[in-house]
């Protein structure tokens, strides 16, 4: 009983091991997430009607984000814009993710592949972000595609890093020495024992793109390069509502902004609880 | 038949030779011990017969050919760390048999027990990963085998066992093995000759 007692008054939290907690945390997380989208889409578009008889209210228990000058909802456009945000983010962070792969693979292939894709990695890391997404997303002419393959773009090339030096570690391993001497080819040798040690790497590389992601795509909406205005993207709200900022309507950028913010920093902590269930010794480096 | 290293030259820097000039050879059958102070090149040379080294001069050679990059490698090279020959994500059973699939009687002999083939190497003792290592390199196409300090890690009475049961196996599949070992006993007791790798290397 006493057990009980002690464990009670040290919190819920207490009770778990540190693998369980951060299996919890990254649990939790990733349901706000997903509400947000799985909302963000189920919201059809009469739920954003106008109403000029509610415009420009400030927030209230019935409109917790206020109303902006139209009388549509903050909240409801927040939520949306926050699906539309994590959406291109997922989208941005695959195909990222899916070049990092297969140029690091190619990297692997042989010493002027291996060249090669280093000259590319320095060159696209020579090129500011920002400066880069809007121009391919100009190039692409705008929209969302344009946005995802922006971010897409500038984005792959610190996983191409990992992926690459990951692959040399493991090629210097003894066992895989071995597997050769026991007559497999480099392709067995390739699936069966270094991509699986791949994935853990690959998976975090993954998650920690989406912050940076969204961010992108909301500064490169926000400087109007990216979404057009008719999208419900967070960039898009927080571009007009600094129309409004004079006129004392703090709240159409502030629960927005501080919405995306937390997004990012949820992201953010799956990421670090995933590296830290990964790789227990690195996640201090 | 025979393996022949043939003028083998080899640094891992530029301009510090460790080989130079080595020759060395073993018969089918024989069992052959290769001595010298540590740090003199042993594991090396051992690297360089099985094929894992390849940017050294002069030649591997088993009846005259050269041993082919592709394909099951009839030099088979088992070394001192068991726990690094193993790929930690593989369980026991698909270590054991990534090259052919191990007879159960060898199995027996080695004391491999059933339970073990669904551990992961980090469950296993170094002796016990050892006899795994031992077993998948044994098959019927290994034409010889190259142990470098491979007992080093269990007590005396262990490495007599593993090493009577690697004998047995030996002669029954006319296998040539190298032996390196500090323990001077250990080769006077296991091998037909003895070779003393500064004898054999013109290197200063
Ligand atoms: N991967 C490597 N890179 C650079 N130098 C190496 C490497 N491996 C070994 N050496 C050096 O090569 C020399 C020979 O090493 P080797 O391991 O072949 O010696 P050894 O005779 O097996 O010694 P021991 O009896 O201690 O096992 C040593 O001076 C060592 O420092
Ligand atoms: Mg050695």
């Amino acid at each position: 009983m006493s057990t009980a007692v002690v464990t009670v008054n040290r919190g819920v939290f207490r009770g778990l091991n540190l693998r369980q907690k951060t299996l919890l945390m990254i649990g939790l997380t990733s349901l706000l997430l997903l509400t947000i989208v799985v909302s963000s889409v189920s919201l059809g578009e009469e739920s954003l009607q106008t109403d000029f008889s509610s415009k420009n209210l400030s927030p209230s228990t019935e409109h917790p984000f206020g109303t902006d000058w139209m009388g549509r909802d903050m909240f409801i456009r927040t939520v949306k814009g926050l699906g539309l945000s994590i959406m291109i983010g997922a989208f941005a962070s695959t195909i990222s993710t899916i070049l990092a792969v297969i140029l690091g693979l190619l990297s692997s292939a042989g010493k002027t592949a291996d060249s090669f894709v280093s000259w590319i990695v320095d060159l696209f890391l020579s090129i500011p972000h920002l400066l880069l997404i809007i121009l391919i997303s100009i190039g692409m002419g705008g929209g969302a595609t344009g946005v995802i393959i922006g971010v897409a773009f500038s984005h792959w090339t610190g996983l191409t890093r990992v992926v690459r030096v990951e692959i040399k570690q493991i090629k210097t391993q003894e066992y895989i020495h071995i597997s050769r001497n026991l007559g497999k080819s480099r392709w067995w040798i390739a699936t069966k024992h270094i991509f699986p040690h791949l994935i853990p790497q690959i998976l975090l590389g993954t998650i920690l793109m989406f912050p940076h992601a969204i961010l992108h795509e909301a500064s490169v909406t926000f400087l109007g390069f990216g979404l057009s205005p008719h999208e419900p993207a967070i960039g898009i709200i927080l571009s007009e509502s600094m129309k409004y900022l004079s006129a004392g309507y703090w709240w159409l950028a502030f629960f927005p902004g501080l919405s995306l913010l937390i997004v990012v920093l949820a992201f953010d902590m799956i990421g670090d609880n995933l590296g830290k269930l990964i790789d227990p010794k690195k996640a201090h480096e | 038949m025979c393996l022949k290293g043939e003028n083998i030259s080899f640094g891992y820097k530029r301009n510090n030779l460790i080989l130079n000039n080595v020759n060395i050879s073993v018969d089918r059958g024989e069992v052959l011990g290769l001595i010298g102070d540590s740090g003199s090149g042993k594991s090396t040379l051992c690297k360089i017969l099985a094929g894992y080294e390849n940017n050294h001069k002069g030649n591997v050679i088993i009846d005259g050919k050269k041993v082919p990059s592709k394909g099951y490698n009839p030099v088979q090279l088992v070394f001192q760390h068991p726990e690094k020959a193993v790929n930690p994500k593989w369980k026991m059973k698909d270590i054991l048999n990534e090259g052919h699939i191990v007879p159960q009687d060898i199995l027996d002999s080695f004391g491999i027990k059933k339970s073990w083939l669904n551990r992961w190497p980090n469950e296993l003792s170094g002796g016990e990963l050892q006899r795994f290592a031992l077993a998948r390199s044994l098959s019927p196409e290994t034409k010889f085998l190259i142990a470098d300090e491979i007992t080093t890690m269990v007590d005396a009475i262990t490495q007599a066992q593993i090493w009577n049961i690697v004998l047995d196996i030996v002669k029954e599949l006319n296998i040539g093995v190298l032996v390196v070992s500090h323990e001077k006993n250990l080769i006077n007791k296991l091998c037909d000759n003895v070779v003393y790798l500064d004898a054999i290397n013109s290197v200063n």
